[in-house]
């Protein structure tokens, strides 16, 4: 059996395609997911890309939250499909509250593009088990809305839980709070990040490492393991 | 019709970067003497009907899931009278 594992398209998504590509690499079949669609077509797994959705009115994925396809994924998220949320994805999450916080425009007010260097917090999660917990990595990062905000309450909660997944190193690109790259909710299957693992999967293309690989064939070791 | 206006602003706690680039244009400007600025959104809604408890509940449940997000922003819902003349 190959792991079906869908890509919803917004209008405004850019990295839906990449995303589709780095998970066809990993060994697995992307599934294209359109945005009005309530259908999941029955995959075993959903990433929400990067891009734009909805042009980023009124909040950062805030629109894209209210999707026909968001309804059935919210209650599939809690039953226990696994979503990975990839920088505009991650703020669709935040806001459709499947992970805690918000995100904000950055503390500089610019559009920032680099190679990002990362701590994985926690390996145990649907989609970093192929990581090491402490290992450090580069994958690029591309963001207006990435300052990550939480009350101390949360982001001492989540600190204690081990839900913060991915923490930026050497340098800050947002004023995240704690400088957190990417969390996941109570039981691990539902993880958002700011970075773009999408874009580091081959060694030809973008930071020229495959530091993001991992994400995608994690997530196709634990559907494995659950089939 | 009535107009009911719904203004969001960001939680006194969340750093708000835009209105503190705006702050320090003031003196640039010769606006001396603020010490702080917060930017926040204000929506006007037109609103068919009376502006009455279920429709304000409406309009309340409204900002409360979409126009606000209550994680990092407060709002306050208020009707505007439209009187006749009052446009300056």
């Amino acid at each position: 059996m190959t792991a079906r594992i869908g890509v919803v398209t917004f209008p405004g998504s850019l990295d839906d395609r990449d995303t589709q590509r780095a998970i066809r690499l990993a060994g697995a079949e992307p599934v294209a997911l359109w945005h009005k669609d309530k259908d999941l077509k029955q995959v075993d797994a959903v990433v929400l890309p990067g891009g734009f959705s909805y042009g980023d009115y009124l909040r950062a994925g805030a629109i894209s939250r209210f999707s026909p396809v968001m309804e059935t994924l919210i209650d599939q998220a809690k039953a226990g499909l696994p979503v990975l949320g990839i920088c505009n994805g991650f703020q669709v999450l935040t806001e459709a509250h499947l992970l805690p916080g918000a995100m904000l425009g950055n503390d500089h007010l610019h559009f920032i593009c680099r190679d990002q260097k990362l701590r994985v917090e926690n390996a145990g999660t649907a989609w970093t088990a192929d990581y090491e917990t402490g290992q450090e990595i580069h994958i690029p990062l591309k963001n207006m809305d990435g300052r990550y905000v939480a009350d101390s309450y949360t982001l001492d909660k989540l600190e204690a839980e081990g839900r913060v997944v991915f923490r930026y190193m050497d340098f800050n690109p947002n004023g995240s709070l704690r400088d957190i790259a990417g969390v996941t909710n109570e039981a691990g299957n539902v993880v958002g990040l700011m970075p773009h693992p999408e874009h580091a999967v081959e060694p030809l293309i973008g930071s020229g490492r495959t530091d993001g690989l991992p994400f995608f064939t994690s997530i196709l070791k634990k559907l494995v393991a659950a089939s | 019709m009535a107009r009911v206006v719904v203004d969001v602003m960001l939680k006194p706690e969340i750093l708000d970067p835009q209105g503190q680039a705006v702050q320090r244009a003031l003196p640039r400007l010769g606006f001396d003497g603020i010490s702080d600025v917060r930017q926040g959104k204000r929506f006007e809604l037109e609103v068919d009907g009376p502006v009455d408890d279920a429709a304000l509940a409406r309009i309340h449940e409204l900002a409360e899931t979409f126009l606000a997000n209550t994680v990092i922003e407060n709002f306050t819902v208020k009707v505007e009278e439209l009187a006749v003349g009052a446009e300056k």
